[in-house]
């Protein structure tokens, strides 16, 4: 066990390392002309004739890959990854004060996403073959097979076009005032819960009504996949002999699918959920840009999109580093719980 | 002799499976509209690009220079957005879905297979060290990787082919490998490492043809997600030229009206319900073939 853990954290330091240099080639494959650009905050900057050979020299972008490199992960080292011209800060900074809310979509996207899903999963299972297997299946399948941005965008639609109920956006601008002026006190920088600290109950309504289509469309895509894996789990433990034992001395089916079949269930639900959690977080580039919430999803889309390579490749590493550490955490809870994890 | 009898029992199996019928009956349509995308969709003359939407007339023949939606008429039938013609979109963009699934999902197969067959092989530090790699290139989300390539590369929808073959071969390259390391210690593959036959001739000869199904299982559930994120990037305004006809360049053009989505239903509803069934199909395909692979459903 302590083997393994200590494997998987020698290996952790490798891994960081080999992601900052795919990530450093792909950055270096614009070469110097382009990249030139990254570091120009004016037009002033360019106004004399060879004030670009000046400046690709001033950064030491003429130099070989593994000096550029070297230079690029110690700035890195000191939290140092470059002006974002999309956030108008340091990228570190820019992505810190975007971070809160996707963290924010995120957590209250899980809540129904896991509990729904796993529901609906243990339904269809237990319920092999019948009316209720087929009518989630079909609802499962439809939903793997829808984009997010499509149905984010029919959601959009319907919700707030036709009915007028989710608008897009973080908050309403009234409510956006409040939250600039002095008297506001932030405190943990989610809107739904500092406005219950200041006392505010209608901004928290205002937050909640601009959180629930996104959660909608986050939920949906992912109850798709969490019930399939539930629900074929589920197949799985209840063609187990204990199950037929328990079936056999006349244990009601209730207790026979809650006590025995459901819990031996969520071991592999368990094991990607950790994973599932991450690939959440990634999903919001698409879910933040649809309804224009200006979180750390929609930045990284702003960035592409305007070619501020320094803020796409610092949201590229906080992604891939958010990743890797996650799966590590999950690999190894997973073997502290589930001994036969250990012997592999 | 193994394969062919495998191949049979395959397909006696798909076209037995309601499902299955869906999805073949869906991609049957959608290679017709392809096929027949000139004849459906016309192309004017002296355009040597099909694929580069023409600005829409209207009734007396005169372009739309306005870039204000225009909802489905009897000469647009689906609309016209951003001043290209919704129903032209969609046509076409069933040639762009199918060449960048099919071009992304079996180059990135191969890369994978390759990759895969040699670190499964030969296993020891080669196999440690590819298998790190192949770990490293899956740390990176798939569609902020796909993004981050695509704005290096530029604009177009070869980029876009190109970003997610380089960030799409390791799932085949695992699932590959995992299977070469199960059937190398099979008698057959002993026997004929003992006789001395070349190793490529053994990948190639005997392993592969054993491991090869599951990945077809793999290219048929990958190829809707592929177009997903192709259509994805385009959506966001990284991936195809303004004016390509795709299905993501579409429903960009719809995003821009998102304070008044129900002037430009349209954009999103004939795009995005050719999407989903495109998605659908391969996924319910896909779906079918894995059930008949899965040798725990064999009974």
């Amino acid at each position: 066990m302590t083997a393994y853990i200590i494997r998987r954290l020698l290996i952790l330091p490798i891994m960081l390392l080999g992601i900052t240099m795919i990530i450093f080639s792909m950055i270096w494959m614009l070469g110097p002309e382009r990249l030139i650009g990254a570091y120009i905050k004016s037009p002033e900057a360019l106004r004399s004739n060879d004030a670009q050979e000046r400046l690709i020299r001033k950064y030491g972008l003429d130099q070989p890959f593994y000096v550029q490199y070297g230079k690029w992960l110690g700035n890195l080292l000191q939290g140092d990854l470059g002006y974002s011209n999309v956030g108008r800060t340091a990228v570190t900074k820019a992505i810190g004060s975007r971070l809160p809310y996707t963290a924010e979509l995120a957590i209250y996207s899980i809540i129904p996403v896991v509990v729904v899903g796993i529901w609906l999963g243990v339904i269809a299972g237990a319920r092999h073959n019948t009316f209720w297997d087929h009518g989630i299946r079909i609802f499962a399948i439809i939903g793997w097979s829808l984009p997010d941005y499509v149905f984010g965008l029919l959601v959009l639609l319907v919700f707030y076009s036709f009915l007028g109920w989710f608008p897009p956006g973080y908050l309403s601008e009234s409510s956006m005032a409040v939250l600039r002026s002095d008297e506001w006190r932030t405190v943990t920088k989610f809107a739904t819960i500092d406005s219950l600290i200041n006392g505010r109950l209608d901004i928290f309504v205002d937050a909640f009504r601009h959180l629930i289509a996104p959660i909608i469309t986050i939920s949906y895509l992912w109850w798709a996949f969490i019930l399939r894996i539930t629900r074929s789990s589920m197949l799985e433990v209840l063609r187990k002999d204990y199950v037929r034992t328990a079936r056999a001395k006349g244990l009601p089916e209730k207790v026979v699918i809650n006590k025995h079949v459901r819990r031996n269930a969520m071991i592999p639900v368990a094991t990607v959920s950790g994973g599932m959690i991450v690939q959440l977080f990634a999903g919001t580039v698409i879910v933040e840009t649809v309804f224009a919430r200006p979180g750390l999803g929609k930045f990284t889309a702003d960035a592409a999109v305007q070619l501020d390579y320094f803020s796409i490749i610092g949201s590229a590493l906080f992604f891939s580093f958010i990743l890797i550490v996650a799966n590590l955490v999950v690999d190894i809870s997973y073997a502290l719980i589930d001994p036969r994890i250990r012997l592999k | 002799m193994a394969m062919k009898t495998e191949t049979r029992r395959v397909l006696r199996k798909l076209f037995r499976n309601p499902t299955s019928l869906l999805g073949i009956f869906l991609l049957s349509f959608f290679v017709a509209i392809a096929i027949f995308a000139p004849l459906l969709a016309p192309v004017e003359e002296g355009r040597d690009n099909p694929f580069r939407m023409p600005i829409a007339k209207d009734e007396n023949g005169r372009m739309i220079w306005k870039s204000a939606p225009f909802p489905p008429s009897p000469t647009h039938r689906f609309g016209v957005i951003g001043k290209y013609d919704v129903w032209y979109g969609v046509i076409w963009g069933t040639r762009s879905a199918f060449r960048i699934g099919l071009i992304v999902s079996l180059i990135s197969s191969a890369i994978g297979i390759v990759i895969g067959s040699i670190a499964g092989y030969f296993g020891g530090w080669l196999d440690e060290i590819l298998m790190r790699i192949t770990d490293m290139f899956m740390s990176i989300p798939f569609i902020v990787a796909a993004m981050i390539m695509t704005t290096i590369l530029g604009k177009g929808l070869d980029k876009v082919t190109i970003a997610l073959i380089i960030f799409g071969w390791m799932q085949v390259a695992r699932l590959i490998r995992g299977n070469i390391l199960q059937a190398k210690e099979e008698q057959y593959v002993l026997a004929g490492k003992a006789l001395g036959v070349n190793d490529f001739v053994i990948i190639v000869k005997h392993l592969l043809p054993n491991t090869i199904f599951p990945v077809i299982v793999q290219i048929s559930m990958r190829m809707g997600a592929l177009v997903i994120t192709s259509a994805a990037l385009s959506f966001l305004g990284v991936g195809a030229e303004p004016g390509y006809a795709d299905w993501g360049t579409i429903l960009s053009y719809a995003r821009n009206y998102m304070m008044e989505l129900d002037r430009s239903w349209f954009a999103i509803v004939y795009p995005g319900t050719a999407m989903v069934l495109f998605v659908l199909a391969w996924n319910l395909v896909g779906d079918a073939l894995r059930d008949i692979f899965d040798p725990k459903m064999r009974v």
